[in-house]
This record gives structure tokens, C-alpha cells and sequence, in this order.
């Protein structure tokens, strides 16, 4: 049995059993290891990818769920660290361990797929699954503004 | 582990007494990457043949910014662009010690304060060296040369970059004596300075534990005692080997690891495993025994500073207060679960991952599988965090243990429930405060005693009855009261405990900074004010609590609802003072803002200050406003984020941050601010509600309950 889905804008199939959660399909079997375990019950973000532009939790979600559909990591921003959002994070120096940021990340470019101009209350919204334990948390406000104003320019 | 702990405690008695400069070594071969022949003049630069350059951190990038923070040192007098040079991680190496912890270690906001002028001597000698290469080959006086931006110059337009110069400079004998730039000439120290880590850290390719991946490796998840030291006495396996992916099921030490050929099989596998425990004397701890033992301890006080007659001036004082306070147990909640990978191999182990004390895990790693620490390669990755927990090494020590038995590489990976259950927790805190007041309410006499367990203890085998440095942090108040006494009770309750974050600052500083805001209530006044009337020989303390009030606007209206609350604090010889402003709907708080006025003399990278100021406050909040392990039967009630909550961006409040301008040795500031936010706010709920919570968490029940 397998499962083939977009991933990255590339059409991939992958061998997990069905009930394997996208999480571990994405970073043991294919190997890109952007996206993180954090809590494995869709509580922290970590794990946070985008699946079909709406952010999910990677550890909660079966690779099943994915089936025919598009699935984006951090890995989509950008290599070369152009999209808006990471220009941002690196003008704000928002990461500090940097193990919640690809989530964040993810989290922060659905919402602003939707939303061009959110105020603070739209970013804690879309923001409140996505755990820091440094507490970058007011760089990430930050941060979602600056890219949001850049896009509105683009 | 016997020299690290000699070594450990000789240091910690030196703590703050002055660094050791022992740069000239050369470093254990690293595993760096750069075109063309790589030079090593010391241990802490590798210049390639291409002008490649490559500063070496010792210390581990947990998020505190020394990835950026040790390089900028060395490029200051190396004389390179902060933005031309590559990083790396130190392997393990005596000369990476950290002098004012005595072990390769990275901890207690000692980065900066131990690397200040070693780091720099590192880099001016070996531009010497280059200069000196460079004088040789065009036969010209030294003096004459200048070094900076990766080449020399010199007169008729000579010149030379670094990469040219290396092979010969790395064959000259290191200097001795360099001579140091005059601070007022720094172009890189004290200039804020982006990360140079942020790149790979918004892109998914900075490579942390959970990331490492080695030929041949495979995966494992290991079940552990729910209670914590339990071990093993049978276990059956028979249904999870027959299962998909499962390579092998092994017992080690601290319990049945399951290995596959993914981390989903091996944790699947994991769940049908049954194993019968010896669950040892944890079993019989609970929180309320807990508790009673750390009330009712008998052992020996031990004294930390005495000040005058404490007892005479109690006596004859014209109102007396005592209080006791409470700060319960804590987990750390790194967000990468720990982990490691480990390659046991024709007598030597490789082990890499998330490490705060490299030592540490070189030498337990050996001891566990039977090696000579010579034999264990130490890799350090980024982590996800560290807060304390990875100083410690029982998750590289079991990775080890479980390759060896498999004979395979292994990647070892924690759930977050394994993470919450068994973590090495900040101890549970009592303090018993007394003071004396004079008729105008000053106080004349004040005692202190902490009731807890030693981490130093454990983790070093620090001899029971010698005092713990580590909790007599913050114990000692800067306040001009003329008698005090200081005392600590070690008090093992049993659980295994660890440095968490700030250590003992928060616990002694949210029972020293509340109870002086309750002799000013006492007294009538005005709890800044009361404060300041106190600190006319602390010029540095005074400083930062009228910056913080100021900024706040201390004294001035609030709106409606909202209360302020203020607390000072010197640890790691950083001064500072925080004001929080709150508001409470039922039991409920809200922080909104806070204040941040810190004097930590001179500064490295002064936007990597403001985020560990940040970053801090948000670690100590979540301590504050809701985080509480309990146990019931020696098992850790906690699981994961829901029932140990940590605070979201909605919680997260805005903070106003002041740096204090000074010419002063660095302070550390990785962790002070933790400390005063406990306080500053339950000052605040105070202020709000005439309420004087003495239990932390500030919890709607702790509250309630008040």
C-alpha cells in the first residue's frame, strides 16, 4: 500500500502504512527534516505544514489525509531564504533555539494567504497553537506585520 | 567523572574570583568544512588557504546567541568581518573549559563572562601571528603592518589576506603577551549584531538532534519506570518483535528500548511491550509527603552570610513579620524532546546531539558502555532548547547503551510525555523570612532560610553540609539592613532534581522581593520607594529600580483595573529590576506589560541582551502563571502541554526594555529576568487585591486559596 500526495510542489509516494502520521512520513521516509516533533498530540506546533494552504498538525494527521493532496513544509518558503516571511524573521533575529520556527512559520504564511493586513488579534489567533519556549513571541508579531506590509507592496 | 567534579567544585568556590587565560593550546582536530588546507594557529581559530575562516564556539547554541556571541569576541581583535566567517561547535577539549564552571559546559550565564577576555587574547594572537608571517616574508618591521578585514597591508602597498599568511603563521610559536584593543576602539563588541544562526533557522536546514542521521541508522524509543529510578525485573516482548519494523527489543539500565526501522514503528512497538518494575523508594513520594519532609527537615542548617545580630535586633524591634513561601516542582519543556544518536563501533562510540556539558557526556557515555573517554567522539548539534536539561546525559548514556547492544547506529528520541515524566526537576522551594521594623517601619533585622533539595549534590557529588553555591543565589539582598542572617537547609526529598533556568534566583528572589514588599505595607509605604530608601550605598541597584519605575510610570494613574508590581535582583552579576502591570478577573491574571531596566555592565551583542531579557520573561511567566509538576506515587502527574501549560502569544506581554550604559565587567543574561517575574508579579496581584500569595504558581486556585 502507499500514498501519493504533492509535496513541495513535487509528486511523491511514499510506502508508510496508511495510519502513519504525515509527521514521520515527511521526516524519516522522505527525509526533510525542516518540520519538528514536538508534542505528538497537536498541541505545540512543531510539526505545523500546510495541507492543501491550511495549516495542520504533522503529528496528528495520517499520511492517509494526504492522499492526491498538496502538502507544504518549511522547506517551500524558500532555499535562499527570499519569501517574505523568512526576510522578516531574519530582520526582526526572531529565532532563538530555533525549534519552533518552522512551524511558526507555516502557521504565520496560511494565515497571511488569507489575511494581507492582520491586526494583533488575527496574529495571536492564527499564532496560538505555535509554542516558543524561548518566548520569541513578540518578534513573531512583529515579524508577521513586516512580511504582511512587504506583500501588500508586491 | 572524578576530575570534573574536583575540578567543578574547586571553581565553583572561585566563582566570580577572576577568569584563567589558557588560549595557546592547540584543539582537537575538528570536523570543520572549508576549501583547501585548513591552519589551526590556536584553538579557536582555522584559517583555509581560500581565506575561508572559521571561529570556534565552546559554548552550545541553545538560543541564548552564542553561535554569534563567541565569534564576534574573536573577530574583534582577529580583526575579520562578522559576516565573512563560518562557525563551528567546539569538539571536546581541556582548552574549551569553562573557567568559571570548570567543566566544558555551558550554563549558568556564563557564556560571555568566561570568554570576555580569553576569546579576545584568542583572537589577538593570532593576528600577531599573522603579522608576524607577514613581516617575515617581506622582510619589514612588524610594526609597521596592519591587520584587519582577513588581510595584512603594509608599506608600498603590500599585502596579504589571512589564507596567504596561515600556513606560515600557525608554524610560530603563540605569543605570550598581545595587547588588547582599548574598548572605545571595539567595532564588532557592543554593536548590535544579527544572528548568525538565523539564516539556516527559517529555512529548516539548521540541523538539531532529532536531525541527525548517520548510514545504517536505525530508531529507537525506550520505555522507562514511571517511577523515576525504577528498574527493570522482566519484561515480555514477544508481540512487539513480531511487529512491523521492529529490529530488536533490548534492556538497558533504565529500561526496554525498542528498535526499528522508523521512530513511528519503534514507539508503536513500544506500546506492546509489557514490563514488570522494581520501582524502588520513589514510589512512596507524593507531593504532600513532599512537602511535610521539606517543612519538618532536620538537617543542619547551613550558614550563608551573617550580618550584625539578627536575633537582638528581632527582639528589640518595635513589630516583628514572618512569612513562608512556597515554589513548587518544575520541568524544563525543552521543545525538542530529548534525544541522541549513538554509533558503537570496534571499541570506540561516536554519540552526537543536543549537549550542554560535553564532558560530562564524554565521560558518562564511556562509563556506561565500557570505554575510555579518549574513545568517545562528542558532536554537538543546535538544541532545542536547554534551560538545564541538557546538562544532564542520560538520554547520549542510554543512545549508547542501546547501540552498543544492537550493534547499529541508533537514534534514540523521547516522546514528550517520556520528556515531561522524566525530566530532572527544578527542586521544590520553602523559605521561612522574619524581619524586625523600627517605629518608622525600617527594617533593622531580617532572616532568611531556604528550605530544598541540592542539585549540586547530585549532579556533582557535592559533599552533604558544604554549602551549595548554587542555591545561595540571590539569597543575600542588596538592602542596607543592619542585621541578617542567611541560611540554607539541603533537604534531599528523594526526587531527582536539576538546575532549571535561573537556578535558585527565582526561588530565593520571589520569597526575598515578595516579603520586602510586605514589610512595606507593613510600614505604610510606598513598595518602591521603600525599596530605594534602602539602597543609598548600592549605587548599581538603585540605578536600575528608579530606571524601571520611571519607565513605568511608578506613581503616576493606572487604568482602570490594571495594578503594577516591582522587583530588583543581582545574579550573575547583572543588576536588575522589573515593574509588571496586570489585571485579575476571576483569579484569572493577565500580564500586559513589563518593564526591564538591567545593568550588566559591557555587552557583547546588546539585541541578543534584550532577547534573553525577552525570552526570560516568557520562560518565568509560564512558571508563574500556571506550570506546576506534582507527583502521586513517586509517577509524575504531568504528561505533555495541556496539563503542563506554557504560555502562548496571547499571554505573552509587551516588554519595554532599558539597558543600562557601563564600562563594568560583563554580567551574564541568559537568565536573570526569569527570576523577577514571579515576584514583580505577585507584587502586582497584591497591589490589585490586597492579596499576598505565598504559593507559586500564581494559579486561579493558588489565588483563590490565598
Amino acid at each position: 500500500m502507499t500514498t501519493s500526495f504533492n509535496l513541495n510542489g513535487k509528486q511523491v509516494t511514499v510506502k508508510a502504512e496508511p495510519d502513519t502520521p504525515l509527521l514521520w512520513v515527511i521526516r524519516d521516509e522522505i527525509g526533510l527534516t525542516g518540520t519538528k516533533f514536538g508534542c505528538g498530540m497537536a498541541l505545540c506546533g512543531a510539526c505545523t505544514v500546510q495541507l492543501d494552504g491550511a495549516p495542520i498538525r504533522s503529528c496528528q494527521t495520517p499520511v492517509s489525509a494526504a492522499a492526491g493532496k498538496k502538502v507544504a513544509t518549511v522547506e517551500s518558503l524558500s532555499k535562499d531564504n527570499s519569501h517574505p516571511l523568512q526576510k522578516a524573521w531574519i530582520a526582526h533575529d526572531v529565532p532563538q533555539c530555533g525549534y519552533c520556527q518552522s512551524g511558526q512559520l507555516m502557521s504565520a504564511a496560511a494565515l497571511l494567504r488569507t489575511n494581507k493586513n492582520p491586526s494583533d488579534a488575527d496574529i495571536e489567533n492564527a499564532m496560538s497553537g505555535n509554542i516558543c519556549r524561548c518566548g520569541t513571541y513578540n518578534r513573531i508579531r512583529a515579524a508577521i506585520k513586516s512580511a504582511a506590509a512587504e506583500m501588500r507592496k508586491a | 567523572m572524578t576530575t570534573t567534579r574536583r575540578d567543578f567544585l574547586k571553581v565553583t568556590a572561585l566563582v566570580g574570583g577572576g577568569l584563567t587565560l589558557g588560549v595557546s593550546l592547540p584543539g582537537a582536530v575538528s570536523n570543520v568544512q572549508a576549501a583547501g588546507t585548513l591552519h589551526t594557529p590556536n584553538a579557536w581559530v582555522h584559517i583555509a588557504d581560500d581565506n575561508t575562516i572559521t571561529l570556534i564556539s565552546a559554548r552550545s547554541e541553545m538560543g541564548q546567541g552564542v553561535y554569534t556571541s563567541m565569534p564576534m569576541l574573536i573577530a574583534e581583535e582577529l580583526g575579520v568581518d562578522i559576516r565573512k566567517i563560518k562557525v563551528e561547535i567546539a569538539p571536546v577539549g581541556e582548552v574549551y573549559t569553562n573557567a568559571l564552571l570548570g567543566g566544558q559546559l555551558t550554563g549558568g550565564s556564563t557564556s560571555v563572562r568566561d570568554g570576555w577576555e580569553k576569546l579576545r587574547v584568542a583572537g589577538a594572537q593570532v593576528r600577531t601571528m599573522l603579522v608576524t608571517a607577514a613581516a617575515q616574508k617581506w622582510n619589514v618591521d612588524a610594526a609597521t603592518l596592519k591587520a584587519g578585514d582577513g588581510k595584512v597591508t603594509g608599506p608600498g602597498g603590500r599585502k596579504a589576506t589571512y589564507g596567504e599568511l596561515a600556513d606560515a603563521a600557525s608554524k610560530l610559536p603563540v605569543p605570550k603577551d598581545v595587547v588588547l584593543k582599548d574598548p572605545k576602539d571595539f567595532k564588532i563588541i557592543g554593536k548590535p549584531t544579527k544572528r548568525l544562526d538565523t539564516p539556516r533557522k527559517v529555512n529548516g536546514t539548521a540541523v538539531f538532534g532529532i536531525d541527525v542521521k548517520l548510514p545504517g541508522m536505525v530508531y529507537a524509543s525506550l520505555e522507562q519506570c514511571p517511577v523515576i529510578g525504577g528498574k527493570v525485573v522482566s519484561f515480555d516482548a514477544s508481540k512487539a518483535k513480531a511487529m512491523l519494523g521492529v529490529i530488536d527489543v533490548v534492556q538497558i539500565r533504565d529500561g526496554v528500548a525498542v528498535v526499528a526501522d522508523s521512530y513511528w514503528h519503534a514507539k508503536k512497538a513500544r506500546e506492546a511491550v509489557t514490563v514488570t518494575w522494581d520501582e524502588g523508594a520513589g514510589a512512596a513520594i507524593d507531593n504532600a509527603s513532599m512537602m511535610d519532609g521539606i517543612r519538618n527537615a532536620k538537617d543542619a542548617p547551613t550558614p550563608i552570610k551573617k550580618t550584625g545580630d539578627a536575633d537582638a535586633a528581632m527582639k528589640s524591634a518595635a513589630k516583628t513579620m514572618q512569612a513562608e513561601y512556597w515554589s513548587p516542582l518544575l520541568a524544563h519543556a525543552t521543545m525538542e524532546p530529548q534525544n541522541f544518536t549513538a554509533d558503537y563501533k570496534d571499541g570506540k562510540c561516536l554519540v552526537i546531539g543536543p549537549a550542554q556539558f560535553q564532558q560530562g557526556t564524554q565521560g558518562n557515555v564511556a562509563a556506561a558502555v565500557g570505554l575510555k573517554p579518549e574513545d568517545v567522539t562528542v558532536q554537538t548539534t543546535f538544541l532545542g532548547g536547554g534551560f538545564g536539561r541538557r546538562l544532564e546525559y542520560d538520554f547520549a548514556v542510554q543512545a549508547a547503551q542501546i547501540s552498543k547492544a544492537v550493534g547499529k547506529p541508533v537514534k534514540l528520541l523521547w516522546s514528550r510525555e517520556d520528556d515531561t515524566t522524566h525530566d530532572f526537576y527544578r527542586p521544590m522551594a520553602f523559605h521561612r523570612m522574619a524581619a524586625g521594623l523600627d517605629a518608622a517601619g525600617k527594617p533593622v533585622a531580617l532572616t532568611f532560610q531556604l528550605t530544598s533539595q541540592s542539585v549540586t549534590q547530585r549532579a556533582f557529588g557535592l559533599p552533604k553540609g558544604t554549602l551549595d553555591p548554587f542555591m545561595a543565589e540571590a539569597a543575600v539582598v542588596g538592602y542596607d539592613i543592619p542585621n541578617m542572617t542567611q541560611e540554607l537547609i539541603e533537604h534531599d526529598s528523594g526526587l531527582r532534581v536539576g538546575y532549571w533556568r535561573s537556578v535558585s534566583h527565582a526561588l530565593n528572589a520571589f520569597a526575598n522581593e515578595s516579603f520586602i514588599d510586605e514589610l512595606a505595607a507593613a510600614a505604610g509605604k510606598d513598595p518602591y520607594q521603600y525599596r530605594l530608601a534602602l539602597l543609598d550605598k548600592q549605587p548599581r541597584f538603585a540605578n536600575v529600580l528608579k530606571i524601571a519605575a520611571t519607565k513605568a510610570g511608578w506613581g503616576k494613574p493606572l487604568a482602570p483595573g490594571r495594578s503594577r508590581g516591582i522587583a530588583l535582583m543581582e545574579g550573575y552579576d547583572t543588576y536588575m529590576a522589573q515593574v509588571a502591570e496586570i489585571s485579575v478577573k476571576d483569579n484569572e491574571i493577565t500580564v500586559h506589560k513589563m518593564w526591564v531596566a538591567a545593568d550588566l555592565g559591557r555587552m557583547v551583542n546588546p539585541d541578543t541582551v534584550e532577547a534573553q531579557i525577552e525570552s526570560s520573561i516568557a520562560f518565568g511567566l509560564s512558571s508563574v502563571l500556571g506550570s506546576e509538576i506534582t507527583l502521586d506515587k513517586g509517577r509524575v502527574q504531568q504528561t505533555n502541554f495541556h496539563d503542563y501549560p506554557v504560555i502562548r502569544m496571547s499571554q505573552m506581554p509587551r516588554i519595554d526594555v532599558t539597558l543600562v550604559k557601563s564600562t563594568e565587567k560583563p554580567g551574564g543574561i541568559g537568565e536573570p529576568a526569569t527570576a523577577l517575574v514571579g515576584p514583580a508579579v505577585a507584587n502586582a496581584l497584591f497591589a490589585a487585591t490586597g492579596k499576598r500569595v505565598r504559593k507559586l504558581p500564581l494559579s486561579p486556585d493558588n489565588i483563590k486559596s490565598a
